[in-house]
């Protein structure tokens, strides 16, 4: 059986499962259900001095019968008073002694975060997690995503906390940045322990058509909010890889946060070099049961790879991640359609027709809608397998013999590029394009 | 296998004819548009008569612009909201639904149709109003689907209709003839009020044209005649027996019970004489009537039934019983029905012939021929320069449904033998088109 603890910057856990700083772990009731289910570890709901929220709090995107691919938030951090959460921490410490408890907190003066880090430290708190990430509301006094966004103010804060902090630092960043690195950069500068991100991205989730405002609708207005979920996955991973891929911060342990509720999820973010996880919108959606599926995954995969420890993969994928200059030219794929899965719905080739390279022909056979591809003008972007709606019925097929491999790099430093609008190097010089008068055939 | 209880008031009556699609709920609508792919070039749209953009109003319903979706639906189809309860879409949409090929269960395009159309029914939206009157007066003959199609195609063009119907009630076989766990009367009813409050169509009912006289008067006062007469009453077996009283005609026995509901009186002991689609029907019908034994009889064997496969299984799931390779020689009787008798068939290098000594007797109370109907030839030879063909079917031009009388178009049954609603509404739409070209050359 793998063995699946970790100890992230010396904050121990069962398992790499964490809940996130969020509504899940807004009490003691829930954090200790949430131990009970399987999770490892929980951050707990951001302390600092108690907000008022409004109502309502939050909007989501559906995608077709899909709830919340994504979802918007507009609530502040806790509204609990600071003693009631501190005496349930200790609680929760009593009963689960080895799982890890790690309080959010953000303040605003040197004082309350020297006074703050004591009183956790005095519940029993394994951990810190410094909220530097919240775009609404928070921000609009000086916290939050405010500070994220500042990475000379973020530093000073982390280098607060450090003078007096006696257990592990996690800097938590925002999303809402360029360039990601900069406020890494000065969490690391400042001395912290380890980084979570990210944090929610800045949003608007919609407009409601009746009244003419934002959602969520607070008596007839909105604001923006915080964005987060599934749709946010992709951006959470680029930010971890640019982090862990940073040589003056790769070292830092990093928990990664942003759209995952499955094992899937959790074992390409420790592949980018994640030391954790944190999970929000998937428990807000399904409770916190949702963990079962991701130790069973997460076991069952590292049994099948033969890896002991979540040490044996973390980062396993980042020698892989490079950058666009070093990717092979010479590399050729093909599309390929298996015409005994096709069931003819041709939207691979209006896809490709319109939206691509016009390189997929309608059947000319009498009664068969199975396209055809024209191999010659497939460049191998993939859009037709991304669209067709049968498993594996469109496979990209390798079509270079593997001897030839050129980058843009090499190719640069033998000065073999494109240096004018007109050059005869352009990729797609000699690649097949429709007359313009050819779009005349298509209409009816 | 169901047994039904004979229903004794309308509402034990409702629930042995309960819809076989009844209407989604916003939520079932939700999930089951979500799944359509919005196929190229989709196959469903090709396979349905009407040519609705089936992906477009489906989407329109994903994205709850359920009247928009309404509009597509009526926009290619008059008798949308009926057609999506009665059409048999796993032959025409759902068959071709490209979802099939990998034995998923095929969007069920028939029950959104409805979810949508019905969304517009129910709240009286107006789509449609008439065209700027063009002072051109149309007459149709009969009020089946294909007469409704052709007038309110012809009313947003600004025409004038008036449609001359023998019964007492609009609608033809919508109402008289449908299967009644297909469609209520109240639906049908419903969906004609819904166009006729939008375009205002002129039903002139208990007006069978039958003569020479009425109808040199149609040609003098009208534009342009549209002929939907569809098909005749049930054809004669020219058995010895066949006029006892108990001996009935499929489409009129449906008739009395769409009217008359739980008061048509069904007996112990039905058979029914046929293999056809009418035949399913008058069977499953009788069952569901509490008829205690019904015996679906037919000359051939099961695979040469002209039925659908479901409409069959449909039947045998009421409790029907099925006797093939059985040829009905004569009723047995004394004044009043007790038995038909029959031959055994066999099929000779395809072709059928009874077997010499096989006859046999059933005994039935109530025997329905479901063996075709007859056409409307008599009233049709009426009509001057109307040609017909070999099975008394008008002949028409393919695209405008110009008969070869130019005053006349037709469509429906009456030019394709037999079909469906569906094809009934398409027919009286290119009709319209056809009048409206023809009456502007
Ligand atoms: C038992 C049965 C079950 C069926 N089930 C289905 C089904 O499930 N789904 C489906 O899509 N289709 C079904 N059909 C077929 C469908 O009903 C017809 O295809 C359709 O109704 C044809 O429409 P129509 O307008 O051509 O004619 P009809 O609906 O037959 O209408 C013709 C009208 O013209 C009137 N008329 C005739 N002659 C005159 C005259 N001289 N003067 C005045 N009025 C006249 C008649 O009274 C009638 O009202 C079924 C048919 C039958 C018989
Ligand atoms: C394949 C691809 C190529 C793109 N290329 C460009 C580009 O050349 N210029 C640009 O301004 N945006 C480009 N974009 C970004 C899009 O214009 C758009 O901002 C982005 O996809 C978000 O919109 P969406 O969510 O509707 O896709 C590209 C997007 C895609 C998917
Ligand atoms: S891979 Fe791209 S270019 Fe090739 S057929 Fe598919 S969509 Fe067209
Ligand atoms: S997308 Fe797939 S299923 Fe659809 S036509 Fe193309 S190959 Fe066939
Ligand atoms: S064939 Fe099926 S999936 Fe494709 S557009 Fe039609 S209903 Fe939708």
């Amino acid at each position: 059986m793998p063995d699946i603890s970790i100890n992230f910057a010396g904050i121990k856990s069962p398992n790499p499962f964490w809940l996130a700083s969020a509504p899940p772990t807004n009490s003691g009731y829930q954090v200790m259900k949430a131990f009970d289910a399987g999770w490892g570890g929980a951050v707990w709901k951001t302390l600092g001095v108690p907000v008022v929220n409004v109502s309502s709090r939050y909007g989501a995107i559906n995608y077709r019968d899909t709830r919340i691919a994504g979802l918007n938030n507009i609530e502040l951090i806790t509204d609990r008073p600071l003693a009631d959460n501190l005496k349930e921490i200790e609680e929760v410490k009593k009963y689960f002694p080895d799982h890890a408890v790690i309080a959010s907190l953000m303040v605003e003066t040197k004082a309350e975060w020297h006074q703050i880090i004591k009183d956790v430290e005095n519940a029993g708190a394994d951990g810190i997690e410094l909220n530097f990430g919240c775009p609404h509301g928070m921000c609009e006094r000086g916290m939050g995503s405010a500070v994220g966004q500042e990475p000379e103010v973020l530093k000073t804060i982390v280098e607060w906390v450090m003078e007096v902090a006696k257990i592990p630092v996690i800097t938590k960043l925002s999303p809402n940045i360029s360039h990601i690195v900069d406020p890494g950069l000065a969490a690391a500068k400042g001395g912290t322990n380890a980084i979570s991100l990210i944090n929610t991205i800045k949003s608007i989730v919609g407009i409601d058509l009746d009244s003419f405002a934002p959602y969520p609708i607070v008596d007839g207005k909105g604001t923006n909010g915080g964005y987060c979920g599934p749709a946010v996955k992709p951006i959470a991973l680029e930010m971890v890889k640019e982090l862990t891929k940073h040589p003056e911060i790769k070292d830092i342990p990093i928990s990664g946060i942003g759209g995952i509720e499955s094992w899937r999820d959790v074992v390409e973010f420790i592949l980018l070099g994640a030391g954790s996880v944190q999970v929000c919108t998937a428990v807000m959606h399904y409770g916190f049961g949702i963990v079962r599926e991701m130790e069973a995954g997460l076991l069952q995969f590292m049994q099948e790879k033969g890896f002991e420890t979540i040490y044996d993969f973390k980062g396993k994928a980042l020698p892989n991640v490079t950058e666009w200059k070093h990717l092979n030219l010479k590399h050729k794929v093909v599309a390929k359609i298996d015409e005994s899965k096709c069931v003819g719905c041709e939207l691979c080739y209006i896809a490709c027709d319109d939206g691509a390279h016009q390189a997929i022909a309608l059947s000319t056979e009498n009664g068969s809608r199975v396209p055809k591809i024209i191999d010659e003008n497939c460049v191998g972007c993939n859009l037709c397998s991304l669209v067709c709606p049968v498993e594996d019925c469109i496979t990209m097929e390798k079509r270079d013999d593997g001897t030839q491999h050129v980058t843009w790099d090499e190719r640069t430093a033998a000065g073999d590029i494109p240096t004018t609008f007109d050059d005869d190097r352009a990729g797609g010089k000699h690649h097949f394009v429709p007359t313009v008068q050819d779009a005349l055939k298509h209409r009816s | 296998m169901v047994e039904y209880v004979k229903p004794t008031n309308d509402k034990e009556f409702q629930e042995n004819f309960a819809v076989k699609k009844p209407l989604m709920n916003p939520t079932e609508a939700y999930f089951e548009s979500s799944r359509c792919l919005f196929c190229y070039d989709a196959p469903c749209i090709q396979a349905c008569p009407t040519g609705i953009d089936i992906p477009l109003f489906i989407k329109q319903i994903n994205t709850k612009n359920t009247t928009g979706a309404a509009k597509t639906i009526f926009d290619s189809n008059w008798i949308g909201n009926a057609c999506g309860k009665i059409c048999p879409t796993g032959v025409l949409c759902e068959g071709a639904c490209v979802y099939n090929h990998q034995d998923v269960p095929p969007i069920q395009i028939g029950r959104l149709q409805n979810f949508a159309t019905s969304h517009a029914i129910e709240n009286g939206i107006k789509l449609y109003a008439p065209g700027k009157a063009n002072g051109k007066k149309i007459a149709m003959i009969g009020s089946g689907p294909a007469s409704i199609s052709c007038a309110c195609e012809l009313r947003v063009m600004g025409y004038d209709v008036d449609i001359y119907e023998a019964k007492e009630r609009p609608t033809g076989l919508t109402l008289h003839g449908i299967a009644a766990y297909k469609i209520s009367n109240e639906e049908v009813i419903d969906e004609l009020e819904y166009l006729q409050e939008q375009l205002g169509l002129n039903f002139i009912c208990n007006k069978p044209i039958e003569t020479k006289e009425q109808i040199s008067e149609l040609e003098n006062d009208y534009d342009a005649i549209f002929l939907g007469v569809g098909i005749g009453p049930t054809a004669s077996l020219n058995l010895p027996g066949e006029d006892f009283e108990n001996v009935v005609g499929a489409v009129e026995f449906i008739e009395e019970l769409r009217l008359n509901h739980h008061q048509t009186k069904v007996p112990q002991k039905v058979i029914v004489i046929g293999g056809g689609n009418t035949a399913m029907d008058a069977a499953s019908q009788s069952a569901r009537l509490g008829a205690k034994q019904v015996i679906l009889a037919y000359r051939r064997d099961k695979d040469a039934m002209g039925a659908y496969g479901f409409e069959y299984k449909l039947a045998i799931s009421a409790g029907v019983d099925s006797l093939f390779n059985a040829q009905p020689i004569g009723i047995v009787g004394n004044g009043k029905a007790s038995a038909v008798k029959f031959v055994k068939t066999e099929n000779l290098n395809g072709k059928l012939s009874n077997i010499e000594g096989s006859e046999f007797e059933v005994e039935a109370d109530l025997i329905i021929k479901a063996t075709g109907q007859s056409k409307q030839g008599a009233f049709l030879s009426l009509i001057d320069g109307l040609e017909l063909d070999s099975r008394k079917r008008i002949v028409v031009k393919p695209d405008s449904f110009q008969c070869t009388n130019p005053k006349y178009f037709a469509g429906g049954d009456a030019v394709n033998g037999g079909a469906e609603v569906v094809n009934a509404a398409y027919d009286g739409k290119q009709a319209a088109l056809g009048i409206h070209q023809w009456l502007n050359s």
